[in-house]
């Protein structure tokens, strides 16, 4: 009699994966699950019972208007911001130890406090000085809180921007510099052809958060009688006392805030593609 | 110049008393949140490396969320909310009458909701960073998962995370401002009920942007200390 059967086991399936385990983790990951959906659900529900066709007639307007406010105000300093932040930047990296100082202090100043300290300084500081300033001719400028706050704004952003655009071009390699020298470039084509083009993609990112980060910071000025998204939704709730205005404020600037997201990255992948492997 | 001087006095006829108050709740309000933004943001970012999807996906829900909102619209959500949320509550428990919460509460409670979203993220790198090998040196020892991530992964875990927790509570100190909105006596508050009383706007709105820029320095100073500190093992060169 031989060891071996004459014939052989037919094929098996794979056996069966154990059931997977009850781990801590898998119950918590589970009610957190559950506990997002509910919110999710909670929300919606509140907001289809909270929804009163009166109300939306009489907000949904002020709402687009503080909307259209808030983005106009967001987009103007960021692109007047972009515009100061070079000269503030160029001091950064001069090598005249004033120049430099004085820029580094202008960046440290307006980064190391907080934005609505800034815009509170501006717009209700600068009314001590309202006979100097009408004296110049700039009290109807700074009269208007909606001007303060752009000021305050573009001066903040260009102080994080310039820093955005220091480390961006200190980024770019030494041998760059030289390499274009050796070609008999000048220092307009090497900057413009050479260093940007590098320095920008760097950039890209930062810029992008600066400018969420703005978006966000913009909220404020509802503080200082300018009635943006936030500045209208405070309004509102003030007359109705209904919660929901707060929540649809939530609602508009996470779309905002999550396109711009998107886009960037959307953006940043189309720009650096030349760049993946 | 002497009306000055009478104005930023402490006592009766000036503010500094009041005004050092404020800086005595700004400071610690943003001390007050640190702990509690640190702890959740940990487990946040635990979270978003574990191998459960569900733990995954809310915690990246999380994030999105409070990374998603102004600040200043958290702590009025938070603020009101919960007033009304409380008040709706015992309403249904049979009782009547306003509710007030502790501002305090509020504003730690939001600044800790933002700060534990942005924390999450520089735990989230600084556990990348730290390679694999650790915790399988670790569990070759016969550790515990809970003392591998005591004894050899949380000590170089925080060495990493230390300059990005650095500027985040440089953030945190400057999104404390923010809560002089829902009427707590910070720097901002104080300095500003000064500046409406004394119609000297500039000067008192100009002392708390000092003040804010000094709490800055002071910071920038400790922090650089701390991150030496950390860096005492390693070889200087």
């Amino acid at each position: 009699m031989s060891a071996t059967t004459d014939t052989l086991i037919p094929a098996q399936p794979a056996p069966a994966p154990p059931p997977k385990a009850w781990t801590a983790s898998r119950i918590s990951g589970t009610l957190l699950v559950l506990f997002w959906i509910a919110a999710a659900i909670g929300l919606v529900a509140y907001l289809y019972a909270a929804w009163d066709i009166d109300k939306v007639e009489r907000y949904a307007p002020k709402y687009r208007d503080g909307l259209i406010v808030t983005l106009t105000l967001v987009g103007l300093s960021i692109v007047v911001g972009a515009i100061v932040s070079v000269p503030v930047a160029i001091g950064r990296m001069s090598k005249n130890p004033v120049i430099s100082r004085l820029a580094f202090a202008y960046v440290y100043i307006f980064r190391g406090t907080p934005l609505i300290a800034q815009l509170f300084l501006i717009y209700y500081g600068l009314g001590s000085f309202r006979p100097q300033l009408e004296a110049v001719g700039l009290w109807v400028f700074f009269r208007d809180a909606w001007n303060c706050a752009l000021f305050a704004f573009t001066l903040n952003t260009a102080a994080y921007q310039a820093e955005i655009l220091r480390g961006a071009i200190e980024s770019v390699p030494k041998g760059q510099w030289e390499g274009a020298a050796a070609l008999g470039l000048n220092r307009i084509q090497t900057v413009w052809k050479i260093i940007l083009p590098q320095a920008l993609i760097v950039a890209l990112r930062p810029y992008g958060n600066e400018i969420i980060l703005m978006l966000k910071g913009s909220a404020i000025v509802a503080l200082v009688t300018v009635f943006d998204l936030m500045g209208e939704t405070r309004r509102a709730f003030s007359r109705t006392y209904d919660f929901q205005m707060y929540i649809w404020a939530a609602v508009f600037y996470f779309v905002m805030v999550e396109t711009l997201r998107n886009v960037w990255n959307w953006l940043e992948a189309g720009l650096t593609r030349h760049l993946k492997r | 110049m002497d009306n000055y001087l009478t104005l930023l006095s402490f006592g009766d006829q000036g503010w500094s008393d009041e005004i050092a108050w404020g800086v005595l709740i700004t400071v610690s309000l943003a001390l007050a949140t640190l702990p509690i933004g640190l702890f959740i943001g940990f487990m946040i970012a635990l979270g978003k490396q574990s191998e459960e999807w569900t733990l995954r996906i809310s915690a990246e829900i999380y994030t999105t969320i409070f990374r998603g909102l102004p600040e200043l619209l958290t702590l009025f959500i938070v603020y009101y909310g919960l007033q009304i949320g409380i008040q709706l509550l015992l309403k249904l428990l049979g009782f009547e009458g306003t509710v007030e919460i502790n501002s305090f509460m509020a504003g730690a409670m939001s600044l800790a909701l933002v700060f534990s979203s942005y924390a999450s993220e520089v735990f989230l790198s600084a556990f990348r960073a730290i390679p694999k090998g650790q915790y399988e040196g670790g569990f070759a020892l016969g550790l515990r998962r809970g003392r591998v991530m005591r004894l050899v992964v949380l000590p170089q875990l925080i060495r990493i995370a230390l300059p990005g927790l650095g500027n985040l509570w440089m953030i945190l100190l400057k999104d404390t401002a923010l809560v002089s909105a829902i009427g707590l006596t910070d720097i901002l508050r104080q300095t500003g009920v000064a500046a409406r009383v004394s119609k000297e706007a500039f000067l008192f709105f100009g002392i708390a942007f000092l003040l804010y820029l000094a709490l800055a320095l002071i910071s920038s100073v400790a922090l650089n200390r701390i991150e030496a500190y950390g860096k005492r093992g390693e070889q200087s060169r």
